[in-house]
């Protein structure tokens, strides 16, 4: 099967305008005709459900957790971009587009990225008129700052909890419908499989995680908007309940899967303490502004950071970097702090930590600047280590953080199954190999509130649907399927728990297959992953019903999927014998061990198509082309 | 650290319930609350006896998923804290600890220390939000919002509608929570148009979910771990007061076009 991108020709600043115009639209009489199940509802799924109702069309949506405004785009901390230019400092969409095509070191669809540069306009608009209270100056207008490694000031922010208002406003958005009726709210609901009949996607099975229900949804398009998959690391920044498992099996059923590889690894987080963490905490980047990194200078000081002299650290970001300093994008910031461990200038008591130290802006700006800028983190990060950032400069080591890969999507953001859509990180779009900063929640609005309603339009609208219903063979044997899955995990009592086993996977995740890779521990780590999947199988223990809430049965379902995510995750990164982005493999660096880009022959997007049980994925090949931000070396310095 | 903690088990909503005690050895202090019960869940299961069931998500403080009663009082001793973020160090060695769920008829057990809060969802639902579809809005510099009014709203938009507040008031008030969304929102120009249907429909539906009133105790203010103040509850009442003389729902009409 060919992949077909459907991306528009013609001038890039005209394709999103002119891919509307040629789409079809459906009658707003006909709209309520149509049954749309929206999967999450975090900023992707919530602003796309509260779109589609408005629109007119009969919305169900459903989320794992207990209320949609609990989903995980809520932790973002940092803010999101547009192009406003509202500064005056020389922002366009062209230097957005420009800066997130070579931020994702030319590993994105060019017309994706210059479409997300021109919605993120609306975006701000609208979050602005639901009440979003976004940061100000005192005349009124909206404050913007830089962000991960920009040079213009681009991005909007509320506090530390950029991601929590807009999700409040897409939450919002939401609820009114779903008051107005027409929306239907499926709070602490799973969705475990996907409905395929004549190739199209036609409806989820679900298992209501309160009853342990298991339900038949049908429809005449499904939209996945699940988040991403970093917690196949076991420890990530992601809340404890983001899974992969709708993708995944989604994937199963014939969505290719997108580079799946591309993870990003933020590089300010809170360091890992014991065997007992259960998560890692992020420390938004926007710290890298009025922060400074640094390591001492000399291998295993153990002197506190106070008393260690300017002379004796090691600036170590703005000395290799000089223009760019603290401010690089993510992964540089991430693997150079790597890089200080492993010579063993890491600080703290596992030596796997950098010094981001506020004593200089402190003294610039006074700790009520400071304290303005960036109070609630500051106290986050003394309630989890009990050191105050104000008097003794914080620890961050870089942990996973977002996943860039996903299930594979047209322009349309339609998947190759028809009917099933992917927005926002759960699928593979627009930030090619690294994401840069503030970007994230652009992207999930960008895809619910102002691409889907187009493209979803045109889909019902050129493929006229047979009616089906539950009682569909396609849709009874899925739910037999789920069920049987079920009874299997609880009736295996072996003597893991679940979390030992996702715990396994995790480390050999992050050891092999993270911030630094190579072919034969890729390999290795694949066999080991395939070895645990089978243990999983027959040694895992799930006490407990499947007819009550059953949080270690919720967990099991998804670990046996990470498993299966794990390896392939591992080939798709043997595969690609090249650096970029986020994906840095050993064997491809310059002598300064910058990431080493093959454009020859890897300007491609990886999309893996599930063949089978046991058998090897096969790789298909989107090309990229880049006709407007040529290609070049990614540089810093 | 070595901890006893006595839990509330309860199978189903409609199971009685009981406490059960539990002893804990080697917790670290730089545990959190939640890692402790996670160690916990995991001796447990190896015992075959089901773990302890409590709803947390991020771990972050900012999802509003986690919570729940530590010696009477909600979120714990650190104020300003949800339990994801409460880290053992806050606890002496051989401490007893008593966690139940909150505790409120609005908000029903579903099992152990996990409640039902989708009325707080259905609050929402009833005007917690500015009309604006999508695509409608002007441009965001269109509407400038002074400072002072802006920081005021976003202070009250950090609620994470956890549900501490309803648990610690003797009332089982969701005053504190309804009120920092007509705050938020109230503050605001841009919630100016419906800032008094919002205030009389959130009210009821709060009173239609069988929370208590408010009689400035001031319990949820104490236990807030995102310090929501209880001077949004006066803000509430007084758009309250005069959208109950100036609201009325709209007639139906006919005649457009």
């Amino acid at each position: 099967m060919a992949l077909n991108p459907r991306t528009p020709s013609g001038p890039i600043e005209k394709r999103w305008d002119n891919a509307k115009f040629e789409m079809k639209l459906v009658n707003p009489a006909n709209k309520r005709k149509y049954n749309v199940l929206v999967v999450g509802s975090g900023l992707a799924g919530g602003s796309a459900a509260a779109t589609l109702a408005e629109l007119g069309y009969n919305v169900k949506c459903f989320c794992f957790q207990d209320s949609p405004r609990r989903a995980h785009s809520i932790a973002a901390q940092g803010g999101i971009n547009a192009a406003k230019n509202y500064q005056n400092d020389g922002d366009s969409i062209y230097r957005l587009f420009y800066d997130t095509v070579k931020g994702g070191d030319f590993r994105a669809r060019e017309s994706n990225v210059y479409r997300l540069a021109q919605i993120s306009v609306n975006i701000i608009d609208q979050a602005v008129a639901q009440g979003v209270p976004f940061a100000r100056e005192y005349g009124g207008t909206l404050a913007n700052r830089s962000f991960g490694g920009a040079q213009v000031s681009r991005t909007f922010y509320a506090r530390g909890q950029t991601g929590q208002q807009l999700l409040l406003g897409a939450y919002q958005a939401l609820e009114r419908q779903i008051d107005a009726g027409r929306v239907k709210m499926f709070p602490r609901t799973e969705m475990l499989d996907l409905i395929v009949i004549d190739g199209k996607a036609r409806g989820i099975i679900t298992r209501n995680l309160v009853s342990g229900q298991i339900d038949i949804h049908m429809a005449d398009a499904v939209l996945l908007a699940t988040g991403g998959y970093g917690n196949v690391f076991y420890l990530s920044t992601n809340a404890k309940g983001s899974n992969v498992t709708a993708g995944w099996r989604a994937y199963k059923r014939g969505a290719f899967f997108g580079n799946p590889c591309f993870t990003q690894i933020h590089p300010t987080c809170i360091p890992v303490s014991g065997d007992y963490q259960s998560k890692l905490t992020l420390m938004s980047e926007s710290l890298r502004n009025d922060g400074r990194i640094w390591v001492p200078k000399k291998q295993g000081d153990t002197r506190p950071p106070q008393q260690i002299p300017e002379a004796e650290r090691d600036y170590y970001l703005e000395r290799i970097y000089p223009s760019f300093g603290n401010l690089v994008p993510r992964d540089v910031a991430s693997r150079a702090a790597k890089r200080m461990c492993d010579e063993g200038q890491g600080v703290g008591n596992t030596g796997l930590g950098v010094y981001l130290d506020f004593g200089a802006s402190i003294e610039r700006l006074g700790q009520q600047a400071i304290s303005e800028r960036y109070g609630n983190l500051f106290e986050m990060y003394e309630r989890i280590t009990g050191e105050s950032p104000y008097k003794t400069p914080m620890r961050i080591f870089p942990a996973v953080h977002y996943t860039m890969g996903g299930l594979w999507v047209d322009y349309h953001l339609m998947s190759t199954i028809p009917g099933l859509f992917v927005l926002g990180e759960a699928n593979f779009s627009d930030h090619g190999a690294n994401r840069l900063g503030a970007s994230a929640l652009m992207q999930g609005l960008a895809d619910g509130y102002f691409v889907i309603p187009y493209t979803l339009g045109n889909y019902l609208a050129s493929n006229p649907l047979d009616k089906v219903a539950g009682d569909h063979p396609s849709a009874q044997a899925a739910k037999e399927e789920v069920e049987a899955r079920v009874r299997t995990l609880l009736s295996i009592k072996g003597r893991r728990t679940v979390d030992s086993f996702h715990r396994e996977l995790g480390k050999l995740m992050w050891d092999h297959c993270g911030m630094a890779r190579n072919k034969t521990a890729l390999d290795g780590a694949a066999e080991k992953i395939r070895a645990l999947k089978g243990e999983f199988w027959q040694n895992v223990n799930v006490l407990g019903e499947s007819s009550d809430l059953n949080q270690s049965l919720e967990k099991a379902g998804r670990v046996a999927d990470f498993l299966e995510l794990g390896e392939l995750m591992c080939i798709d990164a043997a595969d690609r014998n090249e650096s970029c982005g986020g994906h840095f493999r050993e064997e491809y660096q310059t002598l300064e061990g910058e990431a080493m880009r093959d454009d020859a022959n890897f300007s491609y997007a990886a999309a893996w198509e599930y063949t089978g049980e046991g058998k090897p994925a096969a790789l298909h090949k989107e090309p990229l082309t880049f006709e407007y931000v040529k290609p070049s070396q990614r540089s810093y310095k | 650290m070595r901890l006893t903690l006595h839990i509330w088990r309860q199978k189903s909503p409609t199971d009685k319930g009981r406490m059960v005690p539990y002893t804990l050895d080697s917790v670290s202090g730089h545990m959190s609350f939640l890692e402790m019960l996670d160690v916990l869940n995991e001796q447990l299961i190896g015992k075959g006896e089901e773990p302890v069931a409590f709803d947390h998500d991020c771990r972050e403080g900012i999802c509003g998923s986690c919570g729940f009663v530590i010696n009477g009082v909600a979120h714990g001793p650190r104020r300003g804290t949800t339990v994801c973020q409460l880290h053992m160090r806050e606890f002496e060695d051989n401490a007893e600890l008593y966690l139940e769920p909150w505790r409120a008829a609005a908000f029903p057990v579903i099992k152990d220390l996990v409640v039902n809060r989708s009325a707080f969802d259905r609050i929402i639902a009833s005007g917690g939000y500015i009309s604006v579809p999508t695509g409608s809005a002007p441009d965001g510099n269109a509407i400038p919002v002074p400072k002072q009014d802006s920081d005021m709203a976003m202070a009250a938009a950090t609620c994470i509608g956890c549900g501490a507040c309803v648990a610690a008031c003797p009332n089982a008030s969701a005053s504190l929570f309804t009120s920092a969304k007509i705050s938020h929102l109230g503050l605001l120009p841009q919630g100016q148009p419906e800032r008094h249907s919002r205030a009389v429909r959130m009210v009821a539906q709060a009173k239609d979910e069988g929370f208590g009133n408010c009689t400035n105790i001031g319990e949820c203010e104490a236990v807030c771990p995102k310090g929501i103040q209880i001077e949004n509850i006066a803000r509430m009442n007084r758009d309250f007061i005069a959208g109950a003389a100036a609201y009325r729902e709209a007639q139906a009409e006919a005649g457009a076009g």
